[in-house]
């Protein structure tokens, strides 16, 4: 077999090579019943070999690893859950089907649930329904796979990841899987490799052949060629020991070789981010997209629930500074339900804060929720796809109007300062026209408006380049702006997080950086070797 | 259930409700005491075993929602007021620690 790339999304960093190991889907094929008698002695024997294998993974688990295993185990010790089984193997039915049958519809229960906590346990019930169905056909969830091995799989359960031994090694890859789940999480907490999202029948390659992940690329090669290797080699190499060099910058306040002082914020796409992560690597969070709030469901979260999850980030950042940024839905991120089905040209239509004005009854429970958060610690409120100042009056009236009508209420809020992302040409090229608390510079957008080339067509790849002197000096005049009015910029880019970038974005007088978590690093190490003071 | 019914309620103040943590809390909690203790998510029921995390979970109970016990046999009384306090103490969750991988 030549060699094979797939590519998918990446769901944890890391390079791995090993021996591929699919785990092909459980077969369905239907079993003839014995006795009732004799199928629920089989059931009732794959429950307790079932309890006893979770029994051993809770006894080397820990954290929240321990406590899915902790549920799982309780919901199978309970006998309420097989109870409608062995009513089905008295009617004659196989112990299998019985099974499958009553966790069917456990699953589709929690599947139902409008609550996200409550639907996340359908994964776990799945993983209970296998662990049995396994235990029945006289095998384990729990087959050991060689140390170092390359997981593929169309989805991984939580039980399995825990069962498995990573210290040799290893990484996962999946068919279909997300980049959100539990595994995910666990992956990523663990260090191991993980890529969702390959589209590919994991039967229909080959057990125990070699393989490559690119956690990185998001890349899976299957009997790469030799040179292929030794290029995978080198990179991972590289990654290695840039993130063992950058890792002694992590907590470090960032400074130049010259002395200037650097803040280093992060950006945060979903607060699960926070829970591995040290609010001291950083001076604050630049930009949190609040778009995560749609996730799994069709509108916004309720003022309430959405002051709940601003609150957790506020609480996290301990005293830095939060911004977040206003749903900024359209363009590439299309909900349903919200934004214009068939514009022509999304990234010109409808999106961010064009968007939000159109339907206020959205932006306003945000904005409440927002100015309740402000009365937790220090929010700020950042606007995004501003064009022109008139966006900005309309939502600072809104925004005012919110906060009076909270305030007339009785109910804890402050009125947060107001910013704007710089990401259109207009902003860019004239921002003494908008007059913001603050500004935040938006590379990515503002790169492919600058070259009018999409930020997602690899045709176009080449001309997509966040350093294009247009685009530097573009940055370099909105950072002439805020000096001379005292009034911050960060950019919060793609470029931000990227070191070979670093040198040309603080010689346009940029002084925040806003880049993503795992960056942090690596952004703080090419600070300290700039020297502002030498001609470049 | 039969008489001597002993009965309690308490606010569901954790923010994500009685999700799997708090649920494996509250039935280890139930079945170390002997008398049948029954949980309901409104005063009317349905009322189901509290030592059966199946039927516990499948309430579905969130923050803000009221959680009723009654319990009949000999440890009734204290059997409530253990579950009482384990519910208006948030289960002993920190805050933050709720959205953690194993509920979220």
């Amino acid at each position: 077999m030549a060699e094979l790339r797939l590519e998918g999304r990446p769901a944890a960093a890391g390079f791995a090579a090993g021996p591929l190991a699919p785990i092909a889907e459980r077969s369905e094929a239907a079993r003839i019943a014995g006795s009732p008698a004799e199928e629920q002695r089989r059931l009732r024997r794959a429950v307790a070999e079932a309890l006893a294998e979770l029994a051993a993974l809770e006894a080397r688990a820990e954290g929240d690893g321990a406590d899915i295993l902790a549920f799982q185990t309780a919901m199978l010790e309970d006998t309420e859950l097989a109870s409608p089984a062995f009513a089905a193997i008295a009617e004659g039915e196989a112990a299998e089907a019985a099974w499958s049958k009553a966790l069917k519809a456990q699953i589709a229960d929690y599947d139902a649930s409008d609550n996200e906590h409550f639907k996340a346990r359908a994964s776990d019930i799945a993983d209970i329904r296998d662990r049995v169905l396994a235990r029945l056909g006289g095998g384990s969830l729990d087959t050991r796979l060689a140390a170092g091995s390359i997981v593929l799989a169309r989805d991984l359960s939580p039980s399995r990841f825990l069962a498995t031994d990573w210290s040799g090694g290893g990484a996962i890859a999946l068919s279909a899987g997300s980049a959100h789940g539990h595994v995910a999480t666990l992956a990523r907490a663990r260090g191991v490799p993980m890529i969702v999202g390959l589209g590919v029948d994991p039967a229909a390659l080959p057990a125990g052949a070699l393989a490559l992940v690119d956690g990185e690329r998001a890349a899976l090669w299957v009997e790469p060629e030799p040179a292929t290797r030794a290029d995978f080699e080198t990179r991972a190499r590289r990654a290695t020991q840039a993130s063992r060099s950058a890792a002694g910058f992590r907590l470090k306040p960032a400074t130049t070789q010259d002395g200037i002082r650097i803040n280093v914020l992060i950006n945060v796409a979903s607060p699960a981010e926070l829970d591995s992560l040290d609010p001291a690597a950083c001076d604050g969070v630049g930009l949190v997209r609040t778009e995560f709030l749609f996730e799994g469901r069709r509108e916004l979260p309720d003022e309430d629930a959405q002051l709940a999850t601003y609150a957790k980030i506020v609480d996290w950042a301990a005293g830095r500074p939060v911004t977040i940024r206003t749903l900024d839905a359209g363009g590439d991120k299309p909900v349903a339900g919200l934004t214009l089905a068939g514009e022509r040209n999304p990234f010109l239509g409808l999106r961010g804060v064009r968007l939000s004005l159109a339907r206020p009854e959205v932006f306003r429970t945000q904005l409440r929720a927002l100015c309740r958060a402000a009365a937790l610690g220090p929010v700020e409120i950042m606007l995004p796809m501003i064009a022109v100042a008139d966006e900005l009056h309309a939502s600072a009236a809104l925004l005012d109007e919110e906060y009076a009508a909270l305030r007339d209420a009785g109910i804890a809020a402050r009125r947060p300062a107001l910013g704007v992302m710089v990401e259109t040409p207009a902003a860019a090229i004239a921002p003494e026209l908008i007059d913001a608390d603050f500004y935040s510079i938006g590379s990515n957008d503002l790169t492919q408006y600058v070259l009018a080339a999409a930020r997602d067509s690899e045709a176009v790849a080449a001309l997509y380049d966040p350093a294009h002197p247009a685009v530097l000096r573009l940055i370099a005049g909105v950072a002439a702006h805020g000096a001379a009015r005292g009034r911050k910029v960060s950019l919060c880019g793609d470029a931000g997080g990227d070191p070979r970038l670093i040198a040309r974005l603080l010689r346009a007088g940029l002084r925040a950086l806003s880049v993503a978590p795992a960056a942090i690093g690596a952004v703080k190490q090419a600070i300290a070797a700039c020297d502002l003071s030498a001609p470049p | 259930m039969n008489e001597l019914v002993a009965t309690s309620s308490s606010l569901l103040t954790n923010e994500v409700g009685l999700h799997a943590r708090p649920s494996v809390k509250l039935t280890k909690l139930a079945k170390t005491f002997a008398s049948r203790i029954e949980v309901a998510a409104s005063p009317d029921g349905p009322w189901v075993d509290a030592k059966s995390i199946v039927k516990v979970m499948a309430f579905k109970a969130a923050k803000g929602d009221t959680l009723h016990f009654r319990a009949a046999g000999p440890d009734a009384e204290q059997a409530l007021l253990a579950l009482r306090a384990l519910v208006d103490e948030a289960f002993h969750e920190k805050s933050g620690e709720s959205a953690g991988a194993a509920d979220g």
